[in-house]
């Protein structure tokens, strides 16, 4: 067996948070998860570098027995679905590290041996080739996550965290009788490959995609399984909604593409347009609902609601251009939206209030956050130049040539996002000089520029030059949609 | 030439970069000088494309420079592609810019952000650059939001203020609603043609269409339940493109930005409101001929817009007090001129237009901005009067601009730059064989009339009669420095003589050895050789109207001035609704900012709190919390459920597993 990349990657955060465990001061609690995020960094560089864009398979593959008598294997492999997720969870984690630097002041050790199994899972989850293991990390995540949102939460913790139970329980019901059906149809096996070889009787495919519908669907959210997220956000420390926008929300996305679409071809023909009018409605519902919110975190929640809408339309397209679109704009949203999460969190350390009413003027004190927090803004607008002007234009344009009409209403979206954005931009930053007059704010330091810099070289690189992006997504997109357009022609 | 290419787009880039990055430590001396510099070399450069392309034997140029996004069929690269239509605005946007960035020089003098001001100014022209040498429809909305975007920021530039903020807002939303159409018709041609890259399209476009008495052919695209054959599905596509156009250039319903466009500086208004950016909107439709030849309805739905716009902003501008805005409502209604010509096709013409408006326009700008300057920003002219013999120079300029706009000369014999544009539209207007090219015709003559008057009307209240600020002001009053005044002098050369010296390359006797083909006319298009033919009345009757208005002007505001407040009290009703601009900024926030918000309000409380929070979770949550008897308070409680429930779950499924393998 090659030299074992991915079960470092995968390892690397878990035994960082059996190290910090040890340790006493939060001082060193702190270097030593940044320390451990950067090596897993480092290892998903080293894995994208040798990442072979010429192949539609699975890489970096690794299978050790974990439970023989089940058919349970400890496997793990990326392709060129899954790849980019593990970087971006892998960039994430670095970055959230530095968010929680001193906005988390109490139980800084719990706090990071959370962060850090929660980057273990989350991980686990984006390479997992075993359905098993892939249950266990999807699951066993929320926990640590959780416990981030209620006990480093806001004041509305409590209900915030009992929601996000409430709707991730009902999906992790049904996902697992989904598996269990699964697991007898494939003859007893858990391998996610084999599994996508299988040619199940429409019937069966049809349950088992609602079943699924409603797993993946609360967590993307789709509208309407989203009431969830506003307050789960809010309620988050950054670390937590950046996790919870970079990461968390892509698995739900990431299942259409692993499970719904490979096994479940005829199915998802069958329902294409069902979703793809979901999706239209959630980018609409969300851009309006944006645009009503005073309160900044609840305003760049909804308008996630809005942007993952484009990525489920993209995926449902079932064309070259918006499946290919949708996996890098959820690459881009991660980085957009996760910067956005980062801008709030910072100015709510200043400040303490996250009403946009309380601020303006910002410009005029913060010139360098209000500079890059423009720059996001625009991104979040997908402005051409910008990362997710790429992935929506073929999003769209993957969406259009699918269905024109709700194509052109998905594209009503872009028209919104300018209304909520540029109006938020304009009530934080512009204006008399109310925020400096009230609060006490210094500009960004240079720990805060580590964490907001990779981040603003990606939102142009992507913009700019995509071509690197889009040749690791190339061929496993183009391979899936072959087999589905080979076995999914149709009930 | 690849290389002169590449330097004309990227020089003003650099110039950005250096001014945005550097310029509070460089200073503001050396980020004006710096992207100055930058500028004149570009526009040296571009003349001499000019000369080469235009006026030259030399061919089309295509420079690429990298392949930006490539997925499956959708291949687009960063690329220029230089024509004589891409030459001409290459001189305009270049000559205005470079004007304006040297005049900045001097009006910006007291502002103590100009290495952000400068930045911007040249980010701008990068942003033009781009749009204008496009060699396919992404990297053209690439400019075209990067314009928007510029836009925002130079109306923004005084951030402080309320009123310029809400203003770029409001810019850059009706854009989008524009850009809404331009990116829906991108996405629609790339389904007909398979590609957005010009050249691809405009061949396949060529043969499209079923031939003349053939059938017409399937349905190509479904919209909204109806089956579109290719005939219809290229009218949808053009239409689609002419609202971005539309909004870009401000034409009537989505106009509403432009006059409140005029918070930012004067500089920026001269070149991006006036001479480049609104012209965005034309240059796409010129550029798009190939496709728009091919829909007659398309081109009568321009033409129609056009008139109404030219004819609709001529009205408003008749009884605005703010210079400003009396030369924004003027340019509006010009643009509207070009989209006439366009309409009818008359490419050449519209062109034509764009370029001769493009120095009258910005003088006018630039003139206004001299006399702000010269009244302590004062831009009310209801307290101006009586500046001719403070401000002489700044009054000459402003009268050339003056009698090129309203087209001051003699038909036959020679004239002003607007004189030789605007007759051309006119006259081409009433030869054209469109559905309505009388009502257009009788619109534009009409519009002709009112920008006589309004352009009269504001030489006489800002320079004439007595004066009526403040004698502090008046006091004061000083004429400008020169770096503001060469600029002017400049721009009134190009406003007088343009149209003499150009007239027969643009629309004339050498029109096809000048477009080379940039421009693209059917076979039946014969508006180039019938507009000559139009009766004599035809030809006279845009003086006639110029004339009267002058007339006008003149016996109201200098022979009887109590005469304009006497009419206002008599037709109260009209006034008020001209004042008020016909009322759109009152029923465009009725109709669509409020009920907006209070849509998304309403769907956030009743939809997302009442229904969906109310039945679902809550509701759940409810009858949880009974059967718990209100555990809420041991917060970390539910942390230990969720924990547990998450291992029963999986120890669930394990041990059942277990179970079942061991039958």
């Amino acid at each position: 067996m090659a030299f074992p990349l991915l079960s470092l990657i995968v390892l690397v955060p878990a035994a960082g948070a059996a190290v910090v465990m040890f340790l006493r001061s939060d001082d060193l609690v702190r270097w030593a998860a940044l320390t451990v995020t950067l090596l897993d960094l480092a290892l998903a560089i080293v894995m994208l570098a040798g990442f072979d864009t010429g192949t539609s398979g699975m890489q970096f593959v690794e299978r050790r027995p974990w439970v023989p008598a089940l058919g349970i294997t400890f496997a793990l492999g990326v392709d060129g679905i899954s790849a980019l997720f593990v970087f971006l969870t892998a960039l994430l984690g670095w970055i959230s590290v530095l968010a929680s630097w001193i906005a988390i002041d109490r139980k800084v050790k719990q706090f990071t041996i959370s962060l850090l199994a929660m980057q273990a899972l989350m991980l686990g989850v984006f390479s997992a080739l075993d359905l098993f293991l892939f249950y266990v990390c999807w699951e066993a995540m929320l926990i640590p996550m959780y416990l981030i949102i209620g006990v480093w939460g806001g004041d509305g913790r409590v209900y915030a965290a009992f929601k996000f139970f409430l709707y991730t329980l009902a999906g992790s019901l049904l996902f697992l009788v989904g598996i269990i059906v699964l697991y007898f149809e494939g003859g007893r096996t858990f391998d996610i490959l084999a599994l996508m070889a299988l040619d199940l009787p429409f019937e069966v495919q049809s349950w088992l995609f609602f079943a699924f519908l409603v797993a993946f669907a609360v967590k993307v959210p789709m509208v309407p399984f989203h009431t969830w997220l506003p307050d789960a956000h809010v309620q988050a420390p950054t670390a937590g909604s950046i996790i919870l926008a970079g990461v968390l929300l892509k698995m739900g996305a990431y299942g259409f593409l692993r499970f719904s679409l490979p096994m479940l071809p005829e199915a998802s023909v069958y329902y294409s347009t069902l979703m793809m009018a979901l999706s239209a409605l959630a980018i609409v519902y969300g851009g309006l609902l944006a645009l009503a919110q005073d309160d900044l975190k609840k305003l760049v929640a909804y308008s996630s609601i809005s942007h993952m809408g484009f990525v489920t339309l993209g995926i449902f397209a079932l064309n070259p251009l918006g499946l290919q679109g949708s996996i890098l704009q959820m690459f881009n949203h991660g980085v957009t939206t996760g910067a956005l999460f980062l801008f709030v969190g910072l100015i709510y350390e200043r400040t303490h209030t996250r009403s946009i009413a309380d601020y303006g003027g910002l410009m005029k004190v913060a010139p360098v956050y209000t500079g890059f927090l423009a720059l996001f803004v625009l991104s979040s607008m997908a402005l051409p130049g910008t990362n997710a002007f790429v992935g929506e234009l073929l999003v769209l344009s993957g969406g259009f040539a699918a269905n024109l009409a709700l194509g052109a209403i998905a594209v009503l979206g872009a028209l919104l996002g300018a209304a909520y954005l540029l109006g938020m931009y304009r009530r934080v930053a512009l204006g008399p000089a109310n925020v400096g007059a009230r609060f006490k704010v210094r500009d960004v330091n240079g720990r805060e520029m580590a964490a907001i810099l990779p981040l603003a070289v990606f939102v142009l690189w992507v913009g700019l030059y995509p071509k690197p992006f889009l040749a690791i997504i190339d061929s496993s997109a183009m391979h899936l949609l072959q087999q589905l357009h080979d076995k999914g022609s149709g009930p | 030439m690849d290389t002169i290419i590449k330097a004309i787009v990227f020089l003003p880039l650099i110039g950005f970069l250096i001014a945005g990055l550097f310029g509070t430590s460089i200073g503001a001396k050396a980020s004006e000088y710096v992207t100055s510099g930058l500028m004149l070399i570009a526009l040296a450069l571009s003349w001499y494309v000019f000369f080469d392309v235009a006026l030259g034997e030399q061919e089309m140029i295509k420079v690429s420079v990298l392949r930006w996004i490539q997925s499956g069929s959708f291949d687009v690269e960063w690329g220029f592609r230089v024509d004589t239509l891409t030459a001409v605005m290459f001189v305009v946007v270049n000559t205005v810019s470079t004007l304006v960035h040297i005049y900045s020089i001097g009006y910006m003098h007291h502002d103590p952000h100009r290495p952000r001001f400068f930045a911007y100014l040249s980010l701008f022209t990068f942003a033009m650059l781009m749009l204008i040498t496009s060699d396919n429809l992404v990297q053209m909305f690439f400019g075209w939001e990067g314009v928007g975007l510029a836009s925002y920021l130079l109306i923004g530039f005084w951030y402080k203020k309320p009123s310029a903020n809400a203003a770029a807002i409001k810019a850059f939303i009706v854009n989008r609603v524009g850009d809404f159409g331009f990116s829906l018709g991108i996405f629609l041609v790339f389904v007909l043609f398979g590609s957005v890259n010009f050249e691809t399209i405009f061949a396949a476009a060529q043969t499209y269409l079923p031939a003349e008495g053939a059938a017409a052919g399937e349905a190509v695209v479904t919209l909204f339940g109806m089956h579109l054959e290719k005939a219809d599905a290229i009218t949808a596509a053009c239409l689609l493109l002419f609202m971005g156009a539309m909004g870009k250039s401000a034409q009537f319903l989505l106009h509403t930005w432009l006059p409140d466009a005029m918070e930012g500086p004067t500089p920026v208004s001269a070149l991006i409101h006036a001479a480049t950016m609104v012209t965005a909107g034309v240059f796409l439709v010129a550029r798009m001929s190939p496709l728009f030849e091919l829909s007659p309805d398309a081109l009568t739905v321009v033409t129609i817009i056009g008139a109404i716009t030219a004819f609709f902003a001529a009205t408003v501008g008749l009884v605005q007090n703010d210079i400003k805005r009396v030369i924004a409502y003027s340019t509006c209604s010009q643009l509207g001129y070009m989209f006439v010509a366009l309409g009818v096709g008359a490419y050449g013409a519209a062109i034509f237009h764009l370029f001769t408006h493009a120095f009258f326009k910005a003088l006018l700008f630039l003139g206004a901005g001299s006399v702000i300057h010269a009244v302590d920003g004062e831009q009310d002219m209801r307290y101006m009067g009586g500046l001719r013999p403070h401000i002489k120079v700044t009054y000459w300029m402003m009268f050339i601009g003056t009698i090129a706009l309203t087209g001051v000369g003699i038909p036959g014999v020679i004239g002003t730059a607007g004189f030789y544009s605007k007759d051309a539209i006119i006259e081409s207007t009433f030869a054209s064989h469109s559905a309505v090219s009388g009502f257009a015709f009788a619109l534009l003559v009409i519009a002709a009339l009112f920008t006589s008057f309004y352009s009269w009307r504001l030489t006489f209240m800002t320079f004439h009669g007595k004066p009526r600020a403040s004698s502090d002001v008046m006091h004061h009053v000083h004429e400008s420095p020169q770096v503001m005044l060469v600029p002017l002098y400049i721009l009134g050369i190009g406003a007088l003589a343009a149209g003499y010296f150009f007239h027969d390359h643009f629309f004339g006797e050498g029109y096809a050895e000048f477009w080379k083909g940039a421009l693209f006319t059917s076979a039946e298009n014969e508006i180039l050789h019938e507009y000559h033919h139009v009766p004599l009345w035809v030809k006279w009757s845009p003086f006639c109207a110029m004339a009267l208005g002058l007339f006008t002007a003149w016996y109201m505001y200098i022979r009887r001035p109590e005469l304009p407040k006497y009419l206002a009290e008599q037709h109260r009703g009209l006034y008020q609704f001209l004042l008020n601009k016909w009322y759109f900024d009152e029923l465009y926030d009725l109709l669509f900012v409020r009920s907006a918000k209070w849509l998304g309000t309403f769907l956030w409380k009743e939809g997302d709190g009442r229904v969906i929070d109310g039945y679902g979770p809550n509701g759940v949550a409810a009858r949880v919390l009974n059967v718990t008897d209100r555990v809420v308070r041991l917060q970390t409680g539910y942390l230990y459920h969720y924990a547990f429930a998450m291992l029963i779950g999986i120890a669930a499924l394990v041990t059942w597993m277990m179970f079942r393998s061991s039958f």
